[in-house]
């Protein structure tokens, strides 16, 4: 049997009959809508200009989430709110703060990006953490504006920030909760059709353990924000998916018997605070994947399923020697991380087998992981690399190492010709350089549009002599990133 | 209808609200908060739209020897394929030169060259549809990089030159020596909304496009030509752009005149939108140059002669490209004099996009180049950049003596530079932080820090002399409401409030009272792109001309209905003296309406003075000069080349602002844009051709933490136009770009700090370029 997609729009009931499940939110709301204040600048997911809102009922209350409507598929919709520019404004057109503080402030020159600078205010708005500069750039780093070189937004977002949630926002948010609260079905999968096309939503992960084995040609999708752009990127035609959004056991975090274990479907967002708690360091290299949106929708476990050799987990995850947990059917195998990487696009999963979640032994040290992001621009961009070092010093002799890079060769991989030469010996600058010529041996690099060979081989030894320097000179500077510009 | 009340001595304000000199938002801030602004895709499609897809070439280079799109028309919902052989008229969208077909006939000569278009009921109709196209290609050698086309002096043209005294003399003659090259990189404009247009068949043979563009009368002028029919015939309209930033001057040709073939051909409308990536591939960008220069100067770091080869790649056809060339010339100075000097241009013809206009228009690159041979100097002599900048600089409009006059033979007759430099030096507190940087980088063995102060002078006016020409339509209501339109158009800018607070301050009524409407050819006709900064000082000058007529008619009608002198009729904030009497602006409209006096006019303006004789490379191409100057600091990570602006101090000559908030917009929005372009925006091309940065994935606009957190930005205070432009304002949408040259200026500053020699870096300012430039100085090695 097929169901009925429907889901919450601008606080009305919406029901959406016979259309492509590969149809995006975006094209939805302009095309089938009419709902044009949401704007298409790139269709991946990079500039922002169609940010809504999502509202989802989780423990008794609505959460909301900013998000590109551009990569999000309808089905993914199914029993969320969404909030678009269009019905922000109260009903006798009194500006939303998170508009006023936009024009007040000079913030829209061309307009195009305006939209959704102002549902990343609005977004804002939900969240508990104080509205400080390095925040705001952070809020806004998935929004890319060419007009205004930002400050008037930065400025309109420091106001929206104090000031008070109007009363018919108040009422819409009520009414979504109301309607959201209608959702809750049997707990049965759904299943939803149009023409050829079937997307599968489970609600559990034996639900989805049941589906995937009998629909092991499906494609799994958590947050499309990879694979909604094998549509609007690539046009490629989906025929079947499970969508893996709601499986709510999938989405754990939690931390048990000095074990840090991420659920596959938890977003970057979910499970950032966790590990910014086990390893600083990990949740600054978090905070630069992607930007806002695609945190809010993104999942670990999607980030090491695609096998992306430039998927900034990895690094940081096999470095900090976490375990994979597969399931298929009824049946369960664990492996460490790196060993899930066989060769370029090729994972060691079976058909039919899903990632559940991975385990990471929290660090005795939280500091001593260091994670090096090297991209072009510090916020929402692609690596050209990033080196993850874990290094355990007893008694100045290298007791233990763990180093591993993406973007450096076809799949994440471990400096194993690096490890090999610094353990054992003693903590020291003689030592490091001694082992950068190892590097050739662990790796041999592309040219690419991000950085050349040359490039990414010297980044790399150069980032171990870093990492020594962060380890053994505790005032020196050496970052830039984020709230690093601090210190300078 | 019934006349107003006429009784002014009820409200009196002092001062009208919004004239031209006051800061006022940007008339659609409304609309786009709440979404309410339509850009061409958001329009309702009127019923039977049909979606246009270009399908472009996958080679760089190749003879077309078949293209069968049978199985294309074949294919599901496709209604028309559209290909050379289609074109009733002239197969060509270029802007000057004949050279870029809307459809490729025989040779490709571009990956993303435009080979046909499919009309069908749906985009992924279409565009799945091109995929079936069956090409018998004959691929040839591809020159991609200005190194390849000046190895095999692949030209457009004969090299230009602009001489003035000896230069090659000056050099040897002089005491000290240096020379070098700098590799500037292109940039993309990234304009938030695509390239788009709808095209609405109409009777006979008309046709209506929206199109999203800074130029409707060339589009206007291109699909006449395509369709073979005359310009009367084709209306072109924008309200407004989603950005533009020179990006819409020519490019939106290729699709207007698409979406108006296919409408044609079919009858039913058409509509042409490029996504993000077929956008980034069928345009072109700000062309990349390579620069070489000779100098010679004296102990001070004075100039005594120089040289400057710049070679440029305009891809594979002129497009914009000689004007654009002409103008890194025009800036190969600066703010500086340059006693005996050659400039060389060499444009460069290559088989990738044809590169085109883009916010200054060739001046930055000239002016980086100029930039980077001050640096050098500075760097040989051991002294700061700042007291070389300051020895060369042209001499201030108060005391002109002999070095004043330009590569091109013009008198620089209004150099405020050194006011500019002065003040900023002086608020930025320039030299403490220099001395401060210096002992930081003493100490800081990864992180250095660099700081630099460079100027900018920018000249005003299209270089192509008939070009500065502007119209203006201003209708007078009977309800003393009035309507206005112009040739220029909205991308951003503001120059539509603008205008209008113009035509404010000329009828001394509420900006409320005027509404802005439009661009379209079928108001205001044969108008020039919306380009070269030129749009407030040209509309905003026709417009008042069009208002003071109709203030005159006004005036010479209550003069007679009055009995007094045409002196005694003064124009009040709402209101107008008549003798000793006041009347109310909407009492007055009132009675000339209803005594027959027309409340309509055009509006004309032609810029004065200006000339340029092209052969003989002299003359007065600009009217002014706009001036400013930016102190940027930036931090480098020596060990990744990672780089981030710390502080920026801008204080920028808009002369008299018509419009405060607006002018502090387009210059800090064009900082950051000049900064991004020079340190995170990297075009780059593979081997074969295809441009591999083609979406913001791969393509690094600044993103809002890029900005530096510490932004000081003024107007120059004191600035005034010595030209008699509208109400003493300077243009100021293209010169703030060029502050963030400092930018660049600072990061080379803090990889001076990590070595002995010089940078010599290129740009953009990657991290790649920002490490191996360490490298260079540390190890004396290339890096590579």
């Amino acid at each position: 049997m097929t169901d009925r997609l429907t889901f919450v729009l601008n606080g009305k009931r919406e029901t959406v009959e016979n259309l492509p499940l590969t149809t995006t939110l975006l094209n939805y709301l302009r095309r089938h809508k009419r709902l044009t204040g949401s704007k298409e600048g790139c269709a991946e997911g990079d500039c922002g200009a169609c940010t809504v809102v999502v509202g989802e009922r989780i423990d008794g209350g609505v959460h909301y989430r900013p998000v590109n409507a551009c990569i999000q598929f309808m089905p993914m919709l199914h029993g969320r709110a969404v909030v678009t520019v269009d019905a922000l404004a109260g009903p006798d057109g009194a500006l939303h703060p998170a508009q006023r503080a936009i024009v007040d402030r000079h913030g829209s020159q061309c307009g195009f990006c305006t939209p959704g600078f102002v549902m990343s205010l609005y977004a804002m708005g939900f969240s508990r953490a104080p509205a400080d500069k390095f925040y705001i750039a952070d809020a806004l780093a998935g929004n890319l504006c060419r007009c205004t070189g930002y400050g008037p937004l930065i400025a309109a977002a420091e106001d929206a920030a104090v000031t008070a949630r109007p009363e018919w926002d108040k009422q819409r948010m009520a009414m979504e909760s109301a309607l959201l609260a209608e959702f809750a079905g049997s707990g049965a999968a759904l299943e939803f059709s149009c023409g050829e096309q079937k997307v599968f939503v489970p609600f559990n992960s034996d639900q989805l353990a049941a589906l995937y084995q009998e629909h092991a040609d499906a494609v799994l999708v958590a947050g499309a924000t990879d694979v909604g752009l094998w549509v609007t990127k690539q046009h490629r035609n989906l025929p079947k998916m499970i969508m893996i959004g709601n499986v709510r056991d999938l989405r754990d975090v939690r931390v048990d018997a000095g074990m840090l274990r991420i659920g596959a479907a938890a977003t970057y967002a979910d499970a950032s605070a966790a590990i910014a708690q086990a390893a600083p360091d990990f949740g600054e290299l978090v905070r630069r994947i992607g930007a806002t949106q695609v945190r809010a929708a993104g999942t670990i476990g999607g980030n090491i399923a695609n096998g992306s050799p430039i998927g900034d987990t990895p690094p940081a995850l096999i470095a900090l020697g976490a375990t994979l947990v597969l399931r298929k059917g009824e049946s369960r195998r664990r492996m460490p991380l790196e060993d899930f990487f066989l060769a370029y696009g090729k994972q060691d999963r079976q058909p039919g087998e899903f990632i559940e979640a991975v385990e990471i032994p929290l660090p005795d040290d939280p500091h001593r992981l260091r994670c090096y992001k090297i991209s072009k621009r510090f916020d929402q961009d692609i690596s050209a690399l990033c080196g993850c070092f874990n290094i355990t010093v007893a008694d100045g002799i290298v007791a233990d190492v763990r180093i591993a890079f993406g973007g450096m060769a076809a799949t994440p991989k471990r400096a194993s010709h690096v490890e090999a030469s610094l353990t054992g010996k003693p903590w020291r600058h003689e030592t490091i350089e001694a082992a950068l010529p190892a590097f050739e041996n662990d790796f041999t690099p592309l040219t690419d549009m991000r950085a050349s060979a040359a490039y990414r081989l010297q980044a790399a030894k150069n980032l171990l002599r870093k990492y020594f320097i962060e380890r053994s000179e505790t005032q020196t500077a050496t970052r830039l990133a984020g709230r690093a510009v601090e210190a300078l | 209808m019934s006349a107003p009340s006429t009784n002014a001595n009820a409200n009196r304000p002092a001062a009208i609200s919004g004239a031209a000199g006051q800061s006022r938002r940007h008339d659609s801030a409304h609309k786009h908060v709440t979404g309410q602004a339509p850009y061409v895709d958001d329009i309702p499609e009127p019923p039977g739209t049909l979606h246009v897809f270009i399908a472009q070439s996958k080679v760089a280079h190749a003879a077309i020897r078949g293209l069968d799109v049978s199985a294309v028309r074949a294919a599901p919902g496709v209604i028309a394929v559209l290909t050379a052989q289609d074109v009733p008229g002239v197969n060509d969208v270029s802007p000057v030169a004949g050279d870029d077909p809307l459809f490729a006939s025989d040779v490709i000569e571009y990956w993303g060259q435009s080979l046909f278009a499919v009309a069908a009921e749906t985009q992924e109709q279409a565009r799945a549809a091109a995929a079936l196209v069956v090409l018998d290609l004959e691929e040839r050698p591809a020159i991609i990089t200005i190194d390849e086309a000046m190895e095999a002096q692949s030209l457009l043209q004969a090299p230009y030159v602009m001489v003035r005294g000896d230069a090659e003399s000056a050099i040897a003659a002089a005491p000290q020596h240096l020379d070098g090259r700098i590799y500037i990189g292109g940039q993309e404009h990234f304009y938030l909304e695509g390239q788009a247009a709808l095209a609405i068949p109409g009777e006979d043979e008309d046709v209506t496009v929206i199109s999203s563009t800074q130029h409707p009368s060339e589009i206007q002028h291109k699909v006449a030509g395509v369709l073979g029919i005359s310009n009367h015939a084709v209306t072109i309209e924008v309200r407004r752009m989603g950005g533009g930033f020179g990006g819409k001057e020519s490019q939106g040709n290729l699709p207007a005149c698409a979406a108006a073939l296919a409408a044609k051909v079919t009858g039913r409308p058409a509509k042409v939108v490029y996504d993000r990536d077929d956008d980034m591939m069928i345009t072109g960008k700000r062309h990349d140059f390579r620069i070489d220069y000779r100098v010679g100067f004296d102990d001070e770091g004075r100039i005594l002669g120089i040289e400057f080869d710049q070679a440029l790649r305009c891809g594979m056809s002129f497009d914009l490209s000689e004007p654009i060339a002409d103008r890194a010339m025009f800036h190969a100075d600066n703010c500086y004099f340059l006693p005996d000097v050659t400039i060389t241009s060499y444009r460069c013809k290559t088989h990738t996009q044809s590169n085109t206009a883009f916010r200054g228009f060739g001046g930055p690159q000239g002016m980086v180049a100029m930039e980077r041979v001050i640096d050098h100097i500075a760097s040989s002599l051991g002294k700061d950049p700042l007291d070389i900048r300051k020895v060369n600089l042209y001499d201030h409009k108060d005391e002109i003596g002999a070095r004043n006059i330009t590569p091109f033979h013009m008198e620089v007759e209004d150099c405020i530079i050194q006011d500019i430099v002065d003040e900023l030096a002086a608020s930025s507190d320039y030299r403490k932080r220099r001395q401060n940087i210096a002992q930081w980088n003493a100490t800081s063995p990864v992180i250095k820090l660099g700081i630099a102060l460079t100027p900018v002078k920018f000249g005003i006016s299209f270089t192509n002399t008939f070009l500065n020409q502007a119209g203006a339509l201003v209708h007078v209501y009977n309800d003393g409401s009035i309507g206005l339109n112009h040739g220029g158009t909205e991308m951003g800018q503001g120059l539509f409030t603008k205008v209008a607070q113009v035509v404010a301050r000329e009828f001394q009524v509420d900006l409320s009272r005027v509404k802005i409407t439009a661009t379209t050819t079928g108001k205001v006709p044969n108008t020039s792109a919306t380009a070269a900064s030129s749009g407030s000082d040209l509309n905003g000058m026709a417009a008042a001309d069009a208002a003071r007529k109709i203030r005159r008619r006004m005036s010479e009608f209550l003069a007679g209905r009055y009995q007094t002198e045409l002196s005694q009729i003064q124009f009040l904030p709402g209101r107008i003296r008549v003798g000793e009497e006041e009347i109310t602006f909407e009492d007055a409209v009132w009675q000339a309406y209803t005594a027959r006096v027309p409340l309509s006019a055009t509006g004309f303006y032609a810029t004065p003075k200006i000339h340029w004789d092209k052969a003989q490379a002299r003359g007065r191409p600009f009217l002014y000069y706009a001036y400013g100057a930016a102190v940027t600091e930036a931090a480098i990570d020596t060990l990744t080349g990672e780089n981030r602006l710390l502080r920026v101090d801008i204080l920028h000559d808009v002369g008299k602002s018509l419009n405060p908030d607006i002018d502090l917009g387009q210059i800090e929005g064009g900082y950051v844009q000049g900064a991004g372009w020079l340190t995170t925006e990297e075009l780059v091309w593979n081997a074969d051709g295809q441009l591999t940065t083609h979406a913001p994935s791969t393509y690094k606009i600044p993103a809002c933490s890029d900005r530096a957190q510490d932004m000081r930005i003024e107007i120059f205070q004191r600035g005034e136009n010595v030209e008699d432009t509208i109400y003493k304002s300077k243009a100021v949408g293209e010169p703030p770009l060029m502050l963030g040259i400092s930018a660049f200026m600072a990061i080379s500053d803090a990889i001076a700090a990590a070595g002995g020699a010089y940078p010599a870096l290129d740009t953009p300012a990657t991290p790649e370029r920002v490490l191996f430039a360490v490298e260079r100085l540390r190890t004396g090695s290339d890096g590579q």
